[in-house]
C-alpha cells in the first residue's frame, strides 16, 4: 500500500544526491563540474515534476475529487523551485559561485519542505485514494514521453 | 500584479513565528546578566533561588518561546494543518509567555509569594492557548506519520510539565501542601526528557535526513521511540510517587539509555551525510547531540554510583548539558535555517518578479553565524567548568553567554531589518513604475 510513496520518495533521494554533488563542486570552486552537475540535477527535477504534474496529480485529483487542495499547492511550489533554478542558472552563466551557493541554500530548504509535505502527506494520501490502481498509474507515469 | 499565490495559504504570516524568534535571544542575555549579578552563588546548588530563576529564563524565556513559535510554522509543513486565527493565537501565546518569563525569575529571586500569582496566571493563559491550538491541529492530521506521533507525545508531556509547574507555583504562591522536591524532579523530567527531547526527535526525523541529506532514521525508531519514552516517563513517575526505588532506578536507566540511542543515532546519521559542505546548523546539531549523549552517560553513571546523584555539581552539570548544551544549541541552529528562509519566502511571495530577493546567505552571511557559534561553544565549555569551579569560571562564563546571546539577537534582528528594507524598496519601486 505504499507503491506511490516508495517510487516518488526514491526519486527525491536521487535528486538530493545530484544536488549535493553540484553544491560540493561550487564550494570547491569547480565551475565546469558544477555546471554539469547542476544540469543533471535540473533535468532530474524537471522529469520528476513532469511525472507528478502530468501523471500522479491528475490521477489523484480524479480519484479523490480534490482539485483545489494539496496538489494545487504542490504545483505552485514546483513553480517556485523553477524560479530558483533560473536564478541558479543565471549565477552559473556569470560564473558567480557565491551567488549560486546562496541560491542553493535557499533551494535546499524550499525543496525539502516541499518533499516533507509530499512524503508525509500527499503520497500516502495518493496511495490511499488510488488503492489497487496505483500500479497502473505508476506504469503510466514511467512511460510518460520526456517533455 | 499579484504574486501567483505560491504556497502562501499554507503558511502563517511572517510576524506570527518571527515575534518568538526575535524575543527569545534577549532572555538568554538576561540569563547572562543574572549570572553576572548573582555571581558564583548561583552554582552552589540547583535549588538556589538564583539558579531556579536562571533555569526558567532559559527554559521558558528562550526554549519554550522558540519551540512554540516554530511549531506554529512547522505544523502546516509536517502535519498539513494550519493553526486557526494564527495572529490572535500567536499574540495570546507570546505576550503572556514573555511577561510570565519575566515575572517568574523575579518571584524566585524576591522569594515573595505575591510575584508567583501573576506568573502563574500568565503561564496558565499562554500554555492553555498553545496546548489547545496545537493539539487541535495535531489531531486533525490527515496522515499519522512518526513525526505526528512524536509531536503528540511531546505535547502530552508539555501538558504534564505545565500542570506540575503550576502546582509547584501554587506551593510557593499560596502555600499549597505538596511534596515539592519529588514534584520538582517529575516537572524537570517531563519538561526536558518529555516535551523537549520528544519535540526535537519529531523534528529531527524530518530535518536531519532532508537538510543534511543523510540516510533516514530506522522506521521502527521513528514510530516507536517517542511512545516508548512517554510510557517510560509515566511508569517512572508512578514508581517515584509510590516510593518503589528499585523500579524507579531501572526505568530511569531505560530513559537515559533512550536519550543515548537518540543522540548516538543522530550523530551516526550526520557522519554519513551526503551533503559535504558543512554549515553552522550542522555544527549546532553536533554540539547538541554530543551534549545529549554526555548527559545521558552522566545520568547512567549516577545510577551506578548513587553517591554521585546527590552531589550538587553533578546535578548542575546534567542541567547545563541538557538545557544549554542540548536544547539551546539545537534551537539556535534551527533558528538560523528557519528565520532567513521565512524572510526569503515571504519576500519572494510579495515581491515576485518585481525586484531580486536576497538569498539566504545574503540575508544572514555565513561568517556571522560562524562567529556566534564559536561564542556559543566557549560559553558552553565555560559553563561546564563553572559547575565544577564556580569561583574561577562564573564571570567568564556569564560574559561568554552574554556575547553569544546578544550576537544571536543581533543576527536574527538584522534579517528582519533587511526584510523590511527590501519590502519597502520593492513595493515603492514598483509603485513608481506603475
Amino acid at each position: 500500500m505504499s507503491a506511490i510513496a516508495d517510487y516518488f520518495a526514491t526519486e527525491h533521494r536521487c535528486c538530493d544526491e545530484v544536488f549535493a554533488a553540484a553544491e560540493e563542486a561550487a564550494q570547491s570552486g569547480d565551475l565546469a563540474r558544477c555546471r554539469v552537475d547542476f544540469q543533471q540535477f535540473q533535468t532530474a527535477m524537471e522529469r520528476h515534476f513532469q511525472k507528478e504534474e502530468e501523471g500522479l496529480f491528475p490521477a489523484f485529483e480524479e480519484a479523490s475529487g480534490m482539485f483545489m487542495g494539496p496538489t494545487r499547492v504542490m504545483r505552485l511550489e514546483h513553480q517556485q523551485m523553477r524560479e530558483t533554478f533560473g536564478e541558479m542558472n543565471n549565477a552559473l552563466a556569470s560564473g558567480d559561485l557565491e551567488e549560486f551557493l546562496g541560491q542553493a541554500e535557499t533551494l535546499l530548504i524550499l525543496m525539502q519542505q516541499h518533499n516533507i509535505k509530499e512524503e508525509q502527506m500527499l503520497y500516502p494520501m495518493c496511495d490511499r485514494a488510488l488503492g489497487s490502481t496505483a500500479g497502473s498509474v505508476l506504469d503510466a507515469v514511467r512511460n510518460l514521453p520526456a517533455g | 500584479m499579484n504574486s501567483p499565490g505560491l504556497s502562501f495559504e499554507q503558511a502563517p504570516p511572517f510576524d506570527v513565528p518571527l515575534r518568538f524568534f526575535l524575543t527569545a535571544p534577549w532572555f538568554l542575555l538576561l540569563a547572562a546578566v543574572l549570572l553576572l549579578w548573582q555571581g558564583p552563588e548561583t552554582f552552589t546548588s540547583r535549588w538556589q533561588p538564583a539558579t531556579l530563576a536562571l533555569t526558567h529564563l532559559l527554559t521558558l524565556g528562550f526554549m519554550a518561546q522558540i519551540m512554540l513559535g516554530a511549531l506554529l510554522q512547522i505544523l502546516p509543513v509536517v502535519v498539513g494543518v494550519v493553526v486557526p486565527r494564527p495572529r490572535l493565537t500567536a499574540t495570546l501565546m507570546h505576550v503572556p509567555l514573555t511577561l510570565g518569563a519575566l515575572a517568574l525569575p523575579i518571584a524566585f529571586l524576591s522569594g515573595r509569594p505575591l510575584w508567583f500569582h501573576p506568573a502563574l496566571g500568565l503561564f496558565g493563559l499562554s500554555f492553555a492557548v498553545a496546548l489547545t491550538a496545537i493539539h487541535l491541529a495535531l489531531w486533525r492530521a490527515p496522515v499519522v506519520s512518526g513525526t505526528v506521533i512524536a509531536l503528540r507525545c511531546a505535547l502530552g508531556a508539555l501538558l504534564v510539565t505545565v500542570g506540575l509547574g503550576l502546582s509547584l507555583g501554587s506551593y510557593f504562591g499560596w502555600g499549597l501542601n505538596l511534596r515539592a522536591i519529588t514534584l520538582t524532579h517529575l516537572h524537570t523530567a517531563w519538561g526536558l526528557v518529555g516535551w523537549t527531547v520528544l519535540l526535537v526527535a519529531g523534528v529531527a526525523y524530518q530535518v536531519v535526513p532532508m537538510f543534511q541529506i543523510t540516510p533516514p532514521y530506522p522506521a521502527w525508531f521513528v514510530r516507536g521511540f517517542a511512545p516508548l519514552m512517554a510510557a517510560l516517563l509515566g511508569a517512572w513517575s508512578a514508581f517515584v510517587l509510590g516510593g518503589w526505588t528499585m523500579a524507579a532506578t531501572v526505568t530511569s536507566a531505560a530513559l537515559a539509555f533512550g536519550l543515548a540511542v537518540l543522540a548516538g543515532t543522530t550523530l551516526y546519521l550526520l557522519n554519513r551525510r551526503r551533503r559535504k559542505i558543512g554549515d553552522a546548523t550542522l555544527g549546532y546539531w553536533r554540539i547538541s547531540m554530543t551534549s545529549l549523549l554526555a548527559g545521558a552517560l552522566l545520568w547512567l553513571t549516577t545510577l551506578v554510583i548513587p553517591a554521585l546523584a546527590s552531589a550538587p555539581q553533578v546535578e548542575l552539570l546534567l542541567g547545563i548539558l541538557l538545557i544549554f548544551g542540548f536544547a539551546v544549541a539545537v534551537i539556535n541552529g534551527m533558528a538560523y535555517k528557519i528565520v532567513p528562509f521565512l524572510a526569503w519566502f515571504h519576500l519572494q511571495a510579495q515581491l515576485f518578479r518585481r525586484v531580486k530577493v536576497p538569498n539566504m546567505k545574503q540575508l544572514l552571511p555565513e561568517v556571522r553565524i560562524r562567529w556566534q557559534w564559536w561564542a556559543y561553544l566557549t560559553a558552553l565549555l565555560l559553563l561546564l567548568a563553572t559547575a565544577v569551579n564556580p569561583a574561577v569560571f562564573t564571570y567568564p562564563a556569564a560574559l561568554a553567554l552574554g556575547i553569544t546571546a546578544g550576537w544571536l539577537g543581533v543576527n536574527l534582528w538584522s534579517i528582519w531589518r533587511i526584510y523590511r528594507h527590501t519590502l519597502r524598496v520593492g513595493l515603492t519601486g514598483s509603485a513608481a513604475e506603475g
